[in-house]
């Protein structure tokens, strides 16, 4: 019963998100603050887990590809695939629920805690459509993160396969242009755009209706990374069923 | 003037408020006095709108609040200042822009000059004419309360509520407070609603006093008055304070 009246919450929450707009000139200024605290300040984490997991992807190939009639280009076009497919949109944005998530439900909570968002609502202003409003429209930006997650991977995988000794330059151009398809870039962005939507909303329910104390901050915190990752998790599988199969 | 009738509530089993009947007068400072649990945060809750009350009504100025239209009842809340306990300063701003925030809400006034010259007369009217740049965690509890009170009167509000201004306070800058409340209250007519335990709080500007005990109105009146009730649950609370009792042994000697 508890997870109904979660998921009837979070939706009720969803339509107060887009209820009585903040001032445009006000909520102008808080989608930059978000797009600067959320996108931008997850660019070097981003760019520094996706330039060495793509070197890895290509040498853990390069190390297996013991057969001499597979063509090295394969470790491109298998860096890229997974890259592309899954490591750029679904891990990231594993870490991006741990990053930000956990940023969205500490802040919101703590707000909570302090009565912020009290003092919000006796103001009469709408405090879901300025607290969480930002946030959606900030991550609406976060397929550019993802965008870079891809060409820092590829990056990472021809610096670790053509330095390494594994692959010439030219082999590892043309493992990269083989096979590839435009519908798996769509796709790509599809599901990061779901996911940044998860990103977004998960952690604010769970930090919006917290309740207690500071510790409690803590354990939504942890619960909105854990459920975050679940949703992702699942919608991943769902979408993939869909689009790919 | 803000009239509360007949007002009940009650979480699952729990009666938390008993049929209040209540007239808090503008220009005075209205007290709201109690043990912890009689009921007085749900009390400024529901006057608030952040609770719903399960029966009775709440007039400002005879609007009452509800039966109003939701655009009503957001109209009527830019009259309200608020004032929360630990001062629910937001922490990612400036004093000067918390200040500022009810100001950039809710007037079509675009220029900043403007809104700036109002947050530097309100910081000044609340002795904080140099702490603007500064953020909430920088400067003093008795300072961010401060803060939060020029926040709550920014607006101009018709009605400012007070949730336990001075708890956390030493009673130096607790007095402060009080009498900074009562200047504004007086200076600006408003109806001023304060809950509070502090015994110091009733004897400094407790004119008009509502005394709840287990979600019941016990006892109305000021602050000469309480000293005369023969009320036995008042005397027990009030007569649990140093202070009521050195001054009730003061006026009883003629001092």
């Amino acid at each position: 019963m508890s997870y109904l009246h979660s998921i009837g919450e979070y939706f009720i929450m969803i339509k107060g998100v887009f209820g009585r707009m903040t001032k445009r000139s006000v909520l102008k200024e808080l989608i930059f603050k978000e797009i600067d605290e959320l996108i931008l300040g997850s660019l070097g984490i981003v760019a520094f887990l996706s330039f060495f997991i793509g070197g890895v992807v290509a040498l853990q190939t390069a190390l297996n590809l013991n057969n001499p009639l597979v063509p090295k280009s394969l470790i491109a076009f298998a860096a890229r695939q997974s890259i592309i497919l899954e490591f750029a949109p679904t891990f990231i944005s594993i870490i991006m629920a741990g990053k930000v998530g956990s940023f969205i439900t500490s802040s919101i909570g703590s707000m909570r805690v302090t009565e912020q968002i009290d003092a919000l609502e006796v103001m009469g202003v709408n405090s879901l459509n300025y607290l969480i409003f930002p946030k959606i429209i900030a991550m609406l930006t976060y397929p550019f993160l993802i965008a870079i997650s891809m060409f820092l991977g590829i990056v990472g995988a021809y610096v670790a396969a053509v330095f390494g000794g594994f692959i010439v330059p030219d082999q590892f151009i043309s493992g990269l242009q083989d096979d590839f398809v435009g519908f798996q870039l769509f796709y790509a962005f599809f599901k990061t755009f779901l996911f940044a939507m998860i990103l977004a909303t998960i952690p604010a329910y769970h930090g919006y209706y917290m309740k207690g104390g500071s510790l409690e901050v803590g354990k939504a915190s942890t619960t909105s990374f854990v459920w975050t990752s679940v949703f992702i998790i699942i919608t991943n599988y769902i979408v993939t069923q869909l689009l790919l199969s | 003037m803000i009239e509360v009738k007949d007002l009940h509530k009650s979480f699952e089993e729990e009666k938390v408020l008993n049929g209040i009947n209540f007239t808090f007068e503008t220009g005075k400072t209205n007290l709201i006095i109690g043990q912890s649990g009689s009921g007085k945060s749900v009390l400024l809750k529901c006057m608030l709108g952040l609770f719903k009350a399960d029966k009775g009504t709440i007039e400002y100025d005879g609007k009452p609040y509800y039966s109003i239209s939701d655009e009503e009842k957001r109209e009527l809340r830019k009259e309200i200042g608020m004032l929360f306990q630990g001062g629910a300063l937001f922490d990612s701003m400036t004093v000067e822009e918390n200040v500022m925030f009810p100001l950039r809400m809710f007037t079509k006034q675009r220029k900043k000059k403007d809104h700036l010259d109002r947050v530097n007369e309100v910081l000044e009217r609340v002795n904080l004419k140099d702490t603007g740049k500064k953020y909430p965690s920088e400067i003093s509890g008795g300072m961010q309360k401060r803060v939060a009170i020029a926040r709550a009167i920014v607006n101009r509000p018709k009605y400012l509520f007070c949730d336990e201004p001075n708890s956390g306070l030493d009673p130096r800058t607790a007095t402060v407070v009080d009498n900074l409340i009562h200047e504004l209250t007086v200076e600006y007519n408003i109806t001023t609603v304060i809950i509070t335990h502090d015994m110091n709080s009733v004897l400094e500007i407790g004119e008009n006093i509502a005394f709840l005990k287990d979600g019941v109105l016990q006892w109305t009146g000021d602050k000469d008055k309480i000293f005369e009730t023969d009320n036995e649950t008042v005397t027990d609370f009030v007569y649990s304070s140093d202070l009521f009792k050195k001054v009730r042994k003061a006026q009883l000697h003629g001092h």
